[in-house]
C-alpha cells in the first residue's frame, strides 16, 4: 500500500521532469502523453485508495527521514485519512481533465511542452501538500505550489501584465507565508515536534498559545486562499492560460488553505478567538468579493470574484467548525468552477481571445455543449436544490446559523445575503455571453470547441450535478432527498431564484436599466466596481512607502555601511591578509620545515607551561 | 619525572643562545653593504671554474640501490633460518611469501632492464 | 597453527587480493606493449573489484562484530569496511579520470597503476591498523608510493621538485610519528591501541608527571597526523606538491589518502588515546582554527586552480577537525557518535567532491592546453556546457551551498560542534566558510560570465565524462537525501 502511496505523488513528478528536461525530444505529443499518463495513474491510484479508506483503513507513517537535527527529525511522511483522500481525488480528478483540455487550449502555443511539465509538477507539489503528516512537508507543497502559480501566471512571460500579475501574486502570498511560517516555528517551539499526529495529541495538554498558532496559520490560508484582505492577487492571476485558472486559481491550490485549516482542525477547536476571526473574515470575503464580481465585464474575472466568493463561504465553514462542508464545499466548488473556467475559457477561444462580456452574446446556438454545461455549472454554483453546490451551501449556511461563537451573526447574515448576489453575478454572465443578440465581430463568428475541450466539461459537469448526493456522509440529515424538501421551503433558495430573477430582468435583453441603477448608487457602485480600492491602498501603503524606506536603507545602510565598510572593507583585509599568506609560501624547504619544527615547538612549549603552572 | 630534564633543557636553551648570540649581534651591529662582487663565489682567489655539483653515472646509483634491497633479505632470511623449528609451517609459509613477493620486485627489474650495465 | 587459525587471517583478504593484484598487476604490465595499456588498466580495474567484493564478503561474513588478528595488529570492524569500500570506488574513480589524461602525455605507464594500487594498500592497511606498528607501515607504504607518483613525470622540473620537498618534509613529519609513537610506548609498553587506551586512563590518573610524558608524546603525534591531513602549520608541503604534480597525481593525492588520514586520526586519538581527549582536543581547535583561516584566505590570492584546490584542501581538512575535536564533552562520549560520524561524512564527502574537482580539470586538459589556471576557466559554460555545469556543482559543494552535499557536510560538523557547546568554533567555521565561497564562486562567475580566453580545445569525452556525470550528480542527490550516508557513517563509528 505504501508503494501505492508514493506513486501517487511521485508518477506527475515522473510526467514533470520527462516533460521538462526532455521535451525537446519528447515531442509535444510526446509530452502531453507522459504527463498525462502520470495524472492518470495518480488519479487511478488516488482512487483506489479513497475506496480503501472508505473501508476504514488510515495510514499514519514515515517514508523517508530527510535529517535529523538537535532532536527534532524531518522526515517524508504520509497521512492518509478521509480528508487528504478525498483531496487527492479531487486534485488529481481536475488535474487530470486539465491535462486533456490543454492540448486543445495551448495546441499552438511554442511553450506547449514546458507547460504541461508545469502543470505536472503542481499536480505533484499539491499532492504532497495535501498528503503530508507533518508541518515541513506541508510547507514543502504549500511553497512549491506557490512557486508553480508564481511560473504559470507568468507564462506568457513576455506579456508586461503577467509580468506584473505574477509578481503581485508571489508578493502578497510572501505576506501569508510569512505568518504561515511563524505559526510552523510557533508550533515547533512549544511542541518540539512537526508531526501532526504528536501535535494534536499534545495540544490540548499543552500550555502553548493555541489562539496566536491558529491565527499565525490562518493569515497563510488567507494569502494562498485569497481571503479578505490578501485577495487581491487572485483577479490578476486570470493573465495566465485560462486552464491554469481553472486549475490553480480555482479547483486547487487556492483550497489549499481551506484545507490546511481543516487539517489543523484539533487545534483550531481549542481557540473559539481564532475560529471567530476565520469566520469573520470569510464572511467578509464572501459577500463583498461577490458584489465586485457583479460589476465586472471581463469573464474570467467575474469568475475569479465569484472564486474569492466561494472561498469566502469555505472559510465561514472553517470558523463554524463545520469542517466537513467546507471540505464538501471545496469538493463541489473544484468540480462546478473548474466548469465555469473551462466554459469560459472555450467561449474565449471560439472568441479568438476575446474576454469582455459586452462584446458576446447570443452564442447559445453557436456553442451548444459549452453552453449547456456552462449552464449546469451556474445552476449549481447558484445553489438550486439537487444540484452540488445547492448540498454543500445549504449545509454551510445551517452551520453559521447555528454557530455561536463571536461573530457569528454577522457571518450568518453575509452567507445569506451573498446567496442572492451568487445567483445575479452568475446568471448575469450566462445572458450576457451566451444569451441576447450577438456583439461579437461577426466576421469571424465563433464554432464550438474541438472534444479535447468540450469532453473534459462535460466530463466536470457531471459531478458538478451529481457530487451532492454524497451527501449522507457529510451532513447531520438522515438522507439527501430530505434535505433538498427542506431546502424547497427555505430561505436561501428563494433567495436564489430572486438573484437569477434579477439577473434575468437586467440582462436578458439588452436595457438601459442596469446603467441608471449603477447611476443611482453613484460613488457606492464606483467603490464596488473599483474593488473597494485595494490596489490603490496598497500601491500607495506598501508600494511607495517601501520604496522610500527602501531608497533610505540603500544609501545610508547598503552603500555606506554594508558595502563601504563591511563588504568592501573586508574584502581589502582579506586580500591584504592572504597577500602575505601567500608570501609565507616561499617556495624554499627549509622555510617548510623550520614552520613545521616550529608548530611542535609551540606544542611542546605549551605541554610544559602546563607542566609548571 | 620530566623535572629532571630540565637542566637538560636549561643546557639546550644556553648553547642555543651561545651559538645564536653572536651571530645576531654581528648581524645587528656589523654594517651590512652587500654588492654582487661581494656576493659572488671565488675560488681562491679566482673566477669558480666549475659547478660545485659534480655529475656522476646514474648506473653507481641504481646497482648502489639494488643492493641494499637483495642484502636486507639476508638479513631477513638469517635469523628465520635459525628460529626455523619454533616457528613452524606459519613461519615457513610467511618467509615464501616474502621471497615471493621479492622475486616478482626481481623480475620486474630484470625485465625492465635495470641490470644491464649497458 | 589450526587451520580455523589460518582461516581467521582471511578477515584481511581486501588487502590479500590487493597485495597479490599489485605485484600481478606488475608482472602482466611488463607483457604488454599498447600505448594506451588497456590489458594493465582492465586488469587494475578488475583488481579493484575483486577487492570491493571480497570487503563486501568479509562485511557480511563479519555479522556487525569486530575481530582482531596477527596478533591484534589488524582490527576488522564496520568503520574499516565501509571506509575500505570508499577507498576502493575512490581509486577506481581515480583511474577512470586519470587515464585519458596520462595517456595524452605519455604518462601511462605501467608503474603508475602498481604504485597507485600499493598506495591504495598502503591506505588499507592504515584503515585497519591496530597498533603503532601497522599503522606507520600503512602510512610508509602509502607515502613511498606516492613520492613516487609525484616525481613519475622526470623530465618536469616542477615535478621532481615537488617530489624532493615532499620526500623531505614527509620523512620529517614520520619521524615526529615515530618519535612521538616510542614515548608513549615508552609510557604504556604496549603498541597495541586496545592496550594503550585503558593503560593512558590508568596512567594519567595516576600522576600528573606521567601525564605530562603521555601529553609530551601526544603533541608529536598530533603533528604526524597534521602533517598528513596537511592542516595549519604542516601544511606546506601541500600547495608546491598539488601543483608540481601532474593533475592526475594530484588527484590521487587530493583523494583516497584522506580516508586514510581520517582513519589514522580515528585510530590513533579516538581508539588509542581517548583519555587524553581534553589535551588533543585543545590542539585540534588550533589545528582546525589556523587550517580553515589560512586556508581560506591564502586560497583567495591564488591564480593557479590547483593551488587554489590545495588551500582549499586545508581549509576543508580544517572544518574536518572540528568534527573530530568535539566529540567528547567534560569526559563525557555522549556526543561521539555524531561528532565522529558528521567528521566521517564530511572527509567522504570532500573526497567525492575533490575527485570532481580534479576530474573537471583532468577532463578540460588536453595536449599543450593545460587546465590549471583560473583564466582556463573562462567561458567554460560555451565551450561545454556539461562540464562547466558539473563544476558548478562541486563548486557549489566545496562552498557549502545548499542543496549539495558539501552543504550537508558543513551542516552536521556545525550542528556537532554547536552541541558540543563550542560555539564560538561554530561561529568561526561559518565565517571562514563565508570566505572560502568568494573563490569558488569566482570559478562560477569565470565559467559563466567571461569571454572564452585563448583557443577553444573541446574537452575530451568516453568513460570519465559518464562517470563524473555521476559523481556530480552524486552530490546532488546526497545532499538531497544524505541520510542514508549519515546513517553508515554513524554505524561506522558505532562500531568503533
Amino acid at each position: 500500500m505504501k508503494t501505492l502511496y508514493l506513486l501517487v505523488p511521485l508518477a506527475p513528478l515522473a510526467g514533470a521532469i520527462l516533460a521538462g528536461l526532455f521535451g525537446r525530444a519528447l515531442g509535444r505529443a510526446g509530452a502531453h502523453t507522459v504527463t498525462i499518463l502520470g495524472v492518470l495513474v495518480s488519479f487511478l491510484a488516488s482512487c483506489w485508495i479513497f475506496a480503501d479508506v472508505l473501508e476504514g483503513n488510515t495510514f499514519n507513517g514515515t517514508v523517508y527521514t530527510w535529517l535529523t537535527s538537535g532532536g527534532v527529525t524531518l522526515e517524508i511522511g504520509f497521512l492518509i485519512d478521509r480528508l487528504s483522500a478525498l483531496m487527492m481525488v479531487v486534485v488529481t480528478f481536475v488535474s487530470l481533465m486539465v491535462h486533456v483540455y490543454t492540448i486543445g487550449y495551448m495546441a499552438e502555443d511554442p511553450g506547449y511542452q514546458r507547460f504541461f511539465s508545469y502543470i505536472s509538477l503542481f499536480t505533484f507539489s499539491m499532492l504532497m501538500l495535501v498528503m503530508a503528516n507533518n508541518f515541513l512537508q506541508l510547507f514543502f507543497g504549500w511553497e512549491a505550489v506557490g512557486l508553480v502559480s508564481y511560473l504559470l501566471i507568468g507564462f506568457w512571460y513576455t506579456r508586461p501584465t503577467a509580468i506584473h500579475a505574477n509578481l503581485k501574486a508571489f508578493l502578497v502570498n510572501r505576506v501569508g507565508d510569512f505568518g504561515f511560517i511563524l505559526g510552523i516555528a510557533l508550533v515547533l517551539a512549544y511542541f518540539g515536534s512537526l508531526d501532526y499526529a504528536q501535535v494534536f495529541a499534545e495540544a490540548p495538554a499543552l500550555a502553548a498559545p493555541v489562539t496566536l498558532i491558529c491565527l499565525a496559520l490562518f493569515v497563510g490560508a488567507m494569502g494562498k486562499s485569497a481571503q479578505f484582505p490578501l485577495h487581491v492577487w487572485l483577479p490578476d492571476s486570470m493573465e495566465g492560460p485560462t486552464p491554469i485558472s481553472a486549475l490553480i486559481h480555482a479547483a486547487t491550490m487556492v483550497t489549499a488553505g481551506i484545507f490546511m485549516v481543516a487539517r489543523m482542525a484539533p487545534l483550531y477547536e481549542l481557540s473559539a478567538t481564532a475560529r471567530s476571526v476565520v469566520l469573520v473574515i470569510g464572511g467578509i470575503t464572501a459577500l463583498f468579493m461577490g458584489l465586485v464580481a457583479l460589476t465586472q465585464y471581463d469573464i474570467k474575472r467575474v469568475v475569479a470574484y465569484s472564486t474569492l466568493s466561494q472561498l469566502g463561504y469555505m472559510t465561514v465553514a472553517l470558523g463554524a467548525s463545520a469542517y466537513s462542508a467546507a471540505i464538501f464545499h471545496l469538493m463541489t466548488h473544484a468540480f462546478f468552477k473548474a466548469v465555469l473556467f473551462l466554459g469560459a475559457g472555450s467561449v474565449i477561444i471560439a472568441l479568438h481571445h476575446e474576454q469582455d462580456m459586452r462584446r458576446m452574446g447570443g452564442l447559445k446556438a453557436a456553442m451548444p455543449v459549452t453552453y449547456w454545461t456552462f449552464l449546469l455549472g451556474a445552476i449549481s454554483s447558484a445553489g438550486i436544490p439537487g444540484f452540488a453546490g445547492f448540498f454543500s451551501k445549504d449545509a454551510i449556511i445551517e452551520a453559521a446559523r447555528h454557530a455561536t461563537i463571536p461573530g457569528a451573526g454577522f457571518a450568518y447574515l453575509c452567507v445569506l445575503a451573498c446567496v442572492f448576489v451568487t445567483a445575479a453575478y452568475t446568471f448575469r454572465m450566462v445572458f450576457m455571453a451566451f444569451h441576447g443578440a450577438p456583439r461579437y465581430d461577426a466576421h469571424r463568428p465563433p464554432h464550438e470547441s474541438p472534444a479535447v475541450v468540450t469532453v473534459p466539461l462535460v466530463l466536470l459537469a457531471i459531478p458538478s450535478v451529481l457530487a451532492g448526493w454524497l451527501v449522507g456522509r457529510f451532513l447531520p440529515v438522515d438522507s439527501a432527498w430530505d434535505f433538498v424538501v427542506h431546502g424547497l421551503v427555505s430561505l436561501p433558495f428563494w433567495l436564489a431564484l430572486a438573484g437569477i430573477a434579477a439577473a434575468a430582468i437586467l440582462y436578458r435583453r439588452p436595457s438601459s436599466l442596469p446603467k441608471r441603477i449603477a447611476m443611482r448608487l453613484g460613488p457606492l457602485y464606483a467603490v464596488v466596481e473599483r474593488k473597494y480600492g485595494f490596489d490603490e491602498l496598497y500601491a500607495w501603503l506598501f508600494g511607495a512607502g517601501a520604496r522610500v524606506l527602501g531608497t533610505g536603507l540603500w544609501k545610508a545602510g547598503d552603500q555606506t555601511f554594508i558595502d563601504g565598510l563591511m563588504v568592501n572593507g573586508s574584502a581589502r583585509v582579506v586580500g591584504w591578509f592572504s597577500g602575505i599568506v601567500r608570501l609565507a609560501q616561499t617556495g624554499i624547504l627549509n622555510t617548510y620545515a623550520f614552520l613545521m619544527l616550529f608548530g611542535i615547538l609551540a606544542g611542546v612549549t605549551w605541554v610544559i607551561w602546563r607542566f609548571w603552572s | 619525572m620530566l623535572a629532571e630534564y630540565f637542566p637538560i633543557l636549561l643546557f639546550i636553551l644556553v648553547g642555543l643562545a651561545i651559538g645564536v648570540a653572536p651571530m645576531l649581534l654581528g648581524r645587528l651591529l656589523g654594517p651590512n653593504r652587500p654588492d654582487p662582487e661581494k656576493l659572488s663565489p671565488y675560488e681562491c682567489g679566482f673566477e669558480a671554474f666549475e659547478d660545485a655539483r659534480m655529475k656522476f653515472d646514474v648506473r653507481y646509483y641504481l646497482v648502489a640501490i639494488l643492493f641494499i634491497l637483495f642484502d636486507l633479505e639476508i638479513a631477513f632470511l638469517f635469523p628465520w633460518a635459525v628460529a626455523l623449528n619454533d616457528i613452524g609451517m606459519a613461519g615457513f609459509l610467511a618467509m615464501m611469501l616474502f621471497l615471493g613477493i621479492l622475486v616478482v620486485g626481481f623480475a620486474y627489474e630484470w625485465a625492465k632492464g635495470a641490470l644491464e650495465w649497458e | 597453527m589450526s587451520l580455523a587459525q589460518l582461516l581467521s587471517h582471511l578477515r584481511a583478504l581486501p588487502e590479500m587480493v590487493l597485495l597479490a593484484g599489485a605485484c600481478a598487476l606488475m608482472l602482466v604490465d611488463l607483457a604488454s606493449k599498447s600505448e594506451t595499456r588497456r590489458l594493465s588498466y582492465l586488469f587494475a580495474q578488475g583488481v579493484l573489484l575483486i577487492a570491493f567484493c571480497a570487503t563486501l564478503f568479509v562485511l557480511s561474513e563479519s555479522e556487525g562484530k569486530r575481530y582482531y588478528i596477527f596478533y591484534g595488529l589488524f582490527v576488522s570492524d564496520l568503520l574499516s569496511h565501509v571506509l575500505k569500500l570508499f577507498a576502493f570506488i575512490t581509486v577506481s574513480a581515480v583511474l577512470v579520470y586519470a587515464r585519458p589524461y596520462l595517456h595524452e602525455r605519455g604518462l601511462l605507464k605501467g608503474e603508475f597503476l602498481t604504485l597507485l594500487l600499493f598506495a591504495l594498500l598502503g591506505i588499507l592497511v592504515m584503515i585497519s591498523a591496530n597498533s603503532f606498528l601497522s599503522l606507520y607501515l600503512g602510512l610508509e607504504l602509502l607515502t613511498l608510493c606516492l613520492y613516487a607518483l609525484v616525481a613519475l613525470n622526470r623530465d618536469s622540473a616542477a615535478s621532481t621538485e615537488a617530489a624532493m620537498k615532499y620526500f623531505v618534509l614527509g620523512a620529517l613529519a614520520s619521524g615526529l610519528l615515530l618519535y612521538g609513537m616510542s614515548m608513549i610506548y615508552g609510557a604504556t609498553g604496549s603498541l597495541l591501541f586496545t592496550d594503550i587506551g585503558p593503560q593512558t586512563a590508568a596512567l594519567a590518573a595516576s600522576s600528573s608527571s606521567m601525564r605530562t610524558l603521555l601529553v609530551f608524546g601526544l603533541v608529536f603525534v598530533v603533528a604526524g597526523i597534521a602533517f598528513k591531513l596537511g592542516a595549519v602549520p604542516f601544511h606546506m608541503w601541500i600547495p608546491d606538491v598539488y601543483h608540481g604534480a601532474s593533475t592526475a597525481v594530484t588527484l590521487v593525492i587530493g583523494t583516497a589518502p584522506k580516508l586514510a588520514a581520517f582513519a589514522m586520526a580515528l585510530r590513533l586519538l579516538v581508539n588509542g588515546l581517548p583519555a587524553l581527549a581534553v589535551d588533543w582536543q585543545q590542539m585540534l581547535v588550533v589545528l582546525a582554527v589556523l587550517s580553515m583561516a589560512l586556508g581560506n584566505l591564502a586560497a583567495i590570492a591564488q591564480s593557479n586552480l590547483k593551488r587554489m584546490l590545495a588551500y582549499s584542501t586545508i581549509s576543508h581538512m580544517g572544518f574536518m577537525l572540528l568534527g573530530l575535536l568535539s566529540g567528547v564533552v567534560g569526559g563525557n562520549r555522549l556526543n561521539a557518535v555524531d561528532a565522529y560520524g558528521a567528521a566521517m561524512f564530511y572527509t567522504a564527502v570532500y573526497v567525492l567532491m575533490s575527485l570532481g574537482a580534479f576530474g573537471v580539470l583532468l577532463l578540460a586538459s588536453r595536449q599543450g592546453a593545460e587546465c590549471e589556471r583560473l583564466e582556463d576557466m573562462k567561458g567554460m559554460n560555451r565551450r561545454d556546457p556539461w562540464l562547466a555545469f558539473l563544476m558548478l556543482l562541486m563548486m557549489f559543494s566545496l562552498a557549502g551551498i545548499p542543496p549539495m552535499a558539501g552543504f550537508y557536510a558543513k551542516f552536521a560538523v556545525i550542528s556537532a560542534v554547536v552541541q558540543a557547546g563550542q560555539l564560538w568554533l561554530a561561529v568561526a567555521a561559518v565565517a571562514f566558510s563565508l570566505v572560502g565561497a568568494f573563490y569558488y564562486l569566482r570559478v562560477v562567475k569565470l565559467m559563466y560570465f567571461d569571454d572564452p580566453a585563448g583557443v577553444a580545445v573541446p574537452a575530451g569525452g568516453g568513460s570519465a565524462r559518464w562517470l563524473l556525470s555521476v559523481n556530480g550528480l552524486a552530490l546532488l542527490a546526497l545532499g538531497l537525501l544524505p541520510q542514508g550516508l549519515m546513517a553508515l557513517c554513524q554505524a561506522a563509528i558505532r562500531s568503533l
